[in-house]
């Protein structure tokens, strides 16, 4: 019932977009089939996969390296007072710097390489990643730690059986906004300072003003993203949720 | 205070005395002092000389009124706060005590028996357990998840965790509370049978005075915060022995002597 409303949302949606791209007959809004054609076109020459490939790549290695420093740093600052006041300032900073900022200055610093652009969206990610499990590291239940401590619970039944558990859903969470925070700012940084990839491509489809193309890429993309969470992350979820 | 403790034995049962020193207590606590000090507010005396034994065998009653110390005793005598004056004998980790929280404080995670067998020690995970489960009538409740039993079931199930530690005392902290009068008992007859069982030891706070009188050895009377001794009361009645016109002639003479702790 819930697939078949979402369906039927999609069908309205393109038909209204058919229904204004005809009526308004201008270069700006293409149809969609103009836009289907545009992938077909694009994938038969082997762009498409190339540069959505190395794109998703960009995406899983910073989204790998964030979500791991990110979760350590959080675990840290939550369950250490000391390291928090401390930290709590140059996290806020890097939080509200622009990507633009960090990926300009990263560009700078490290030079046009892929180094430079795995760092800048790793350090775009990273803060945010940080305070959700921060939040996570700080919340949990004394009542757990004090009947672990009168059991002696050793340290790894108690990561495993007490903590783990416990942070789960602010993974989740984490990951869960980070990987669309991660494959947007991977655009940018590909618009600014890479040869390919679907930032790349975006941009320069958009020095041509061809917005079919623009349009074309950035649902294929969006379609890619969009399954990896429903396939991968929400069943990860649910599994994590299965005592509920 | 040792005074008027040792008064209240002789005047209770003369054998009772005899036969106690003769054993081994299996912990000593002595409490000189509790403060919980807490910056930017007025340190709060929380117990002051408190002292009792806790012996082979027998059900141990703590009874005081709400917010007296009770729980900051048990944590002490737990290991879970250092911060005291005083002396716990032995050592909490070398004595065997297991706990009975006030909430079940299950790993809502984690299923029941899962609960259960993650408390052991390692070397002693893989154990039978079939006979406790079957004892405590968790039986059919093994693989589910703590949060599809009830709060009663759930307390059994923090009960199963305690007492497969086999320890030597089972520590309960108001273990009865918010539960029906069906329920409280079932528990109640539970916590007996495996005192009768397994010889455990059983050192029970709780607040409700009926409760106690009902199935303790010996009350420990406190007062008010600071937590201080008041008076020990031995209940020399066997259990199996003891009517409802004994409990409330029981619970009368106390009200009288302890005007302050038992109200009538």
């Amino acid at each position: 019932m819930a697939l078949l409303a979402r369906l039927a949302s999609l069908v309205v949606l393109l038909v209204l977009w058919q229904a204004v791209s005809v009526y308004a007959d201008v270069r700006t809004l293409p149809s969609p089939a103009a836009v289907a054609a545009f992938i077909g076109r694009e994938a038969q020459k082997g762009d498409l996969f190339f540069n959505v490939g190395i794109t998703l790549m960009r995406v899983a290695i910073s989204f790998v390296i964030a979500m791991s420093l990110g979760c350590l740093l959080g675990i840290v600052l939550g369950r250490s007072k000391w390291a928090d006041q401390i930290l709590d300032t140059p996290l806020l900073v890097i939080l509200n710097t622009p990507a633009l900022v960090i990926t300009v200055l990263a560009y700078v610093w490290l030079g046009l390489t892929e180094t430079a652009a795995i760092v800048a969206v790793a350090l775009n990610k990273l803060p945010n990643v940080a305070v959700i499990m921060r939040e996570g590291a700080r919340g949990l239940d004394p009542g757990l730690e004090e009947m672990a401590a009168s059991y002696r619970f050793d340290r790894r039944t108690w990561i495993g059986n007490v903590l783990i558990p416990q942070l789960q859903p602010f993974v989740i969470a984490a990951a869960r906004s980070g990987i669309s925070l991660a494959w947007k700012i991977v655009l940018v940084v590909e618009l600014i300072g890479r040869p390919n990839g679907v930032g790349f491509a975006i941009n320069y489809y958009f020095q041509l003003f061809d917005v079919t193309a623009v349009i074309g890429y950035s649902l294929v993309f969006m379609t890619v993203m969009l399954a990896i969470d429903t396939l991968i992350l929400q069943p990860i979820d649910a599994h994590v949720r299965r005592w509920r | 205070m040792l005074m008027s403790a040792a008064g209240v034995k002789s005047a209770a049962g003369a054998d009772a005395i005899l036969d106690r020193p003769a054993v081994a207590p299996l912990l000593r606590v002595a409490i000189a002092r509790k403060v919980y000090r807490r910056a930017g507010t007025e340190p709060v005396e929380a117990v002051r000389d408190l002292a009792f034994e806790v012996g082979p065998g027998e059900i141990t009653c703590l009874i005081g009124p709400s917010g007296a110390g009770k729980t900051t005793t048990l944590r002490i005598l737990l290991g879970l706060d250092a911060e005291y004056e005083g002396t716990v004998l032995p050592d909490p980790a070398e004595a065997g005590i297991a706990m009975v929280f006030q909430d079940p404080r299950l790993l809502p995670w984690r299923s029941v028996e899962q609960n259960v067998r993650l408390a052991l020690p390692r070397p002693h995970r893989d154990k039978n357990l079939d006979a406790l489960f079957e004892a405590l009538g968790l039986a059919p409740w093994r693989s589910r998840y703590p949060g599809a039993l009830s709060l009663g079931m759930q307390r059994r199930v923090s009960l199963a965790r305690a007492l497969a530690q086999e320890p030597r005392i089972l520590v309960l902290d108001e273990p009865f509370v918010s539960l029906d009068d069906a329920a409280a008992a079932g528990l109640r007859g539970l916590v007996v049978a495996a005192v009768a069982r397994f010889g455990t030891s059983v050192l029970m706070v709780t607040h409700n005075v009926d409760e106690a009188i009902e199935i303790a050895d010996r009350l420990l009377l406190l007062s008010g915060r600071p937590a201080t001794l008041v008076a020990e009361v031995p209940l020399d009645t066997p259990r199996a022995e003891r009517s409802r016109s004994w409990a409330e002639a029981t619970r009368r003479g106390l009200a009288g002597r302890f005007p302050n702790v038992i109200a009538d």
